[in-house]
């Protein structure tokens, strides 16, 4: 069946929506293969609006990868804005790639990547618009195979009916693994059909297909149990983990879009995994082991991303980029690299710690030191000992005199509220240290120009973490202990008006939370709320709590279950929870023991410079710690004659 | 320091990149192709770039221009061709020259349009197109940054002109090709305010959006209605500058 590009048909409407530039393609770097010389062909999607999708990390690495291979393709596609939605429905336009325009509904796999469960009705509007059926059970054998990943995927019960299968944890492998499954498949002449190829898939044991399994209910509404209805498809299902990262040095052409987006700068992923601990970061939990890219491999990246792209600014990301075991090497190293050539180098994630300011002073060696970044996450020594953020008061005050004096301008403070255990009086400690900081740094910078902003977020419990057994706090509170915090900064003679206070209300995050810990039931809400229209939820703008509240509530009602049963109600030890059929490799009981520390105050250390406390990843998944050093150094480039 | 002054296109589906998201594409060539750039001074250093006369996002340009300051000679011609290559198709270095001459902004008087619309006869554009000439002014309305503005389009448009489209598509549905030079003022006139202008004064009202592509911009010759080369003066001085090196 040949394909034809939509974008004849599309073009004419482009005239008449925000942003055009956004639904072309034609990014530098971006590829464009022979639709009849491939036999696998994936669409790849974020489901989010182009300038934030466009950078994701995950998507441009599965891409590459994929369309590296001879034979298979992959194309890109991200969710198009209401103004241009409203115009392909009114004329037949379907969901399209940007890089051929080909209609997502033409290719064999639809891979979407869930960085955040706010996404799942961005999934609905693209399936419709690509004339998928929504439920996966109403899709025959010509409809794309549609598969869940990103984190958000470790817990795929929410959308278990709209999504043919779900893959967790690192994708380079799978994608591949997943398109040799396809192509037999297909070069057998599809034998059994869709369902045939969706038991090949599940046999493997690491590709999660929720039709193969039922779930059975208890009276009060939990779950009793998840049973496979399948010969041969596994209990449970693995996560992937790609061992040494300098075999995968992608993305090695990193896009570069004419669109601006939210991003606008060269990515390098430094390490993979972190084993800090944080109790409240799903991210620390699901990517263990910790394994560093060396850094003669980041150096070789660095380089020839900047030749590939033009980009002036490079981001050196992981979780805790600081906690690469030779981070200091290359922070001299690239800086001295590029000293004259004007490139930005920057370190997202850093520790509280006076070592972070050597490395920052590094990186910017030429620049202004307007702002840096700490995230102690929690107001009161109490609450880090809950969460595991083992940041004393003292650490950051030393910190944040080393910053100043360094000639650093402000200081910026992350925190969250509503963390277990938490009281108002653990949140208003934040003022507290805030107030702290501002009376250190006029100290040590003979100014009073100094500022401290501190920003705050709402906790939200994740699944595979120590507080996925934890009760969340409620809107009305959250909001409630923000505003006696707001108070007691206004009410601060002395340094309040030298803090900054950014906070979100805690609406958003109780939808949040219903995606994040929900289980299949929680499908039909996403439907309602799509259906009602519910589009990009992330944006402000477009998200409606009151809407989700109204279709949960009616949707809901018929299992006996209601929206505070899956935010503020704490589970406990017993109950299944809707994820134990994902291994993630966190063994359930460390887990539980790990929340049960939490609860004590009792702190974890980190296993990369300690002994192994079991938390079961490592022995569970056959990988193991891959950290320096290595010894090595980034030598100056040579010169190439011009 | 030498100044560069490029042509460059914006053709096919890359028309709908707007002036800044050109820029970022520009400057991130510049990098890519290693070229020598100076930089203006200050905490966060610019490369000396100037844009003149954007052409509206969605309208292909055959004729946009832009000038750059560098720190190491290097040949127009080969600068050209590694722009070119580095910026991405429909994006294209066409023309460069090396400046020689000032006021080059001033130069660019006026605009070569062609507005093709699909789904209107030639005679009916014709008819239109006589209505509007005939007029003494044809005043329109456009949303601007500073709200709702009343102005006259009549005055800027030197000429203007219906012809068939060619002979592409002999049996497909009627096509008027529209040729428009239009002088460049304060406020400016579009070829969309031409058009709407063409709707308030003969109702000429394209089924589709018109498919418009600025073909030339510079000097307008006010005796033949034309657009003439802007680079020409720069051509003409280097001409000078080389000629007792060639005889020498």
């Amino acid at each position: 069946m040949p394909v034809e590009s939509v974008f004849p048909r599309l073009e004419a409407l482009l005239p008449h929506v925000q942003k055009p530039i956004q639904y072309v393609g034609g990014e530098l770097n971006s590829t464009v293969k022979d639709w009849d010389a491939c036999d696998v062909r994936w669409a790849l999607m974020y489901p989010d609006a182009y300038e934030v999708g466009l950078p994701n990390q995950g998507v441009m690495i599965l891409y590459e990868v994929l369309n590296e291979r001879e034979g298979v393709l992959a194309e890109r596609t991200y969710s198009v804005w209401p103004d241009l939605e409203k115009l392909m429905r009114e004329h037949g336009v379907p969901q399209f790639t940007v890089d051929a325009h080909r209609p997502v509904g033409a290719f064999d796999v639809f891979g979407v990547s869930f960085s955040t469960e706010l996404g799942y009705t961005n999934l609905l509007t693209a399936l419709d618009l690509a004339g998928i059926p929504l439920e996966a059970k109403d899709r025959d054998d010509d409809h794309p195979v549609v598969v869940a990943g990103g984190h958000a995927a470790f817990n795929p019960e929410p959308i278990a009916d709209y999504i043919d299968c779900a893959v967790i944890g690192d994708g380079e492998q799978a994608v591949l693994e997943i398109t040799e499954i396809v192509r037999a498949w297909k070069a057998e002449g599809r034998p059994d059909g869709r369902d045939g190829l969706l038991l090949r898939l599940a046999r493997t044991g690491g590709v999660y297909v929720p039709r193969f399994y039922d779930v059975e209910y208890l009276e009060d509404g939990r779950i009793a149990r998840v049973v496979p209805n399948r010969s041969g498809v596994p209990w449970r299902v693995t996560k992937h983990t790609v061992m040494d990262l300098d075999e995968w040095p992608y993305p090695k052409k990193p896009l570069v879009p004419l669109a601006e987006t939210v991003h606008e700068r060269m990515s390098v992923e430094i390490f993979r995994g972190c084993t800090r601990g944080c109790r409240f970061c799903q991210a620390g939990m699901i990517t263990r082991p910790v394994r560093e890219r060396s850094i003669t491999g980041i150096g070789e990246m660095v380089e020839k991303g900047l030749k590939n792209t033009g980009f002036e600014e490079v981001g050196l990301l992981s979780l805790s980029s600081a906690d690469h075991s030779e981070i200091g090497d290359i922070a001299k190293g690239l800086a001295d690299r590029y000293e004259d050539d004007k490139i930005g180098l920057s370190l997202p994630s850093t520790r509280v710690d006076a070592f972070n300011i050597d490395l920052a002073n590094e990186l910017t060696r030429n620049g202004r030191r307007s702002g840096l970044t700490f995230a102690p996450e929690g107001g009161s020594e109490r609450i880090r000992k809950v969460i595991n953020k083992m940041v004393s008061e003292d650490d950051l005050i030393r910190t944040v005199a080393t910053a100043y004096g360094n000639g650093w301008r402000q200081v910026k403070l992350y925190f969250m509220c509503g963390l277990p255990t938490e009281t108002d009086e653990d949140v208003l400690q934040i003022a507290d240290m805030a107030g702290k900081v501002i009376a250190k740094g006029r100290e040590v910078s003979g100014s009073n120009d100094i500022r401290c902003t501190v920003s705050i977020g709402g906790f939200v419990p994740k699944p595979h973490t120590p507080f996925q057994w934890a009760p969340q706090l409620s809107a009305e509170e959250t909001d409630a202990r923000l505003e006696k915090l707001r108070e007691k900064i206004r009410a601060d003679k002395r340094y309040g008006r030298s803090i900054g206070f950014r906070y979100h209300d805690g609406k958003p995050g109780i939808v949040e939370g219903l995606l994040s810990r929900g289980d299949r039931r929680v499908g039909d809400v996403i439907r309602a709320v799509y259906e009602a229209g519910g589009r990009f939820d992330g944006w402000r703008e477009h998200f409606s709590y009151d809407l989700w509240m109204e279709c949960a509530e009616r949707a809901l009602a018929p299992h006996g279950v209601d929206v505070d049963w899956y935010t503020t109600r704490e589970r406990s030890y017993e109950e299944v929870l809707p994820w134990d059929h994902l291994d993630s490799g966190l063994d359930k009981d460390w887990l539980w023991e790990d929340w049960q520390d939490a609860l004590d105050e009792t702190e974890v250390e980190d296993c990369r410079w300690s002994p192994c406390f079991d938390c079961g990843v490592c022995p569970q998944m056959g990988t193991e710690i891959q950290v320096g050093p290595t010894g090595r150094k980034l030598l100056p480039l040579t010169v190439v004659d011009k | 320091m030498q100044r560069i002054r490029l042509r460059y296109t914006k053709r096919g589906r890359l028309r709908f990149t707007s002036h800044r998201d050109f820029q970022r594409a520009f400057e991130r060539a510049l990098r890519r192709a290693e070229v020598p750039m100076a930089y203006s001074a200050g905490f966060t250093p610019h490369p000396k770039v100037s844009y003149a006369n954007a052409a509206p996002t969605g309208t292909g340009s055959e004729a946009e221009y832009l000038e750059i300051a560098l720190t190491e000679r290097r040949d127009p011609e080969v600068l050209r061709r590694l722009l070119d290559e580095s910026l991405p198709d429909g994006l294209d270095v066409v023309d460069a020259v090396e400046a020689r001459t000032g006021g080059f902004a001033e130069r660019l008087t006026a605009s070569r349009w062609e507005l093709r619309l699909d789904g209107v006869s030639p005679e009916e554009a014709g008819k239109a197109v006589e209505v509007f000439l005939a007029a003494d002014s044809v005043e329109v309305q456009r949303q601007t940054k500073k709200g709702l503005r009343t102005f006259d389009t009549r005055a800027a448009v030197a000429s203007l002109e219906a012809v068939p489209a060619g002979s592409d598509r002999p049996e497909g549905p009627p096509c008027a090709i529209l040729r428009l030079v239009v002088r460049h003022q304060t406020p400016a006139v579009r070829p969309d305010d031409v058009l709407s202008g063409l709707r308030a004064t003969a109702d000429l009202a394209p089924p589709v959006p018109a498919a418009v592509t600025r073909l030339a911009q510079g000097p307008l010759d006010e005796e033949t209605g034309t657009v003439t080369d802007p680079f020409a003066p720069d051509r003409d001085a280097t001409a000078v500058a080389t000629v007792p090196d060639v005889t020498a």
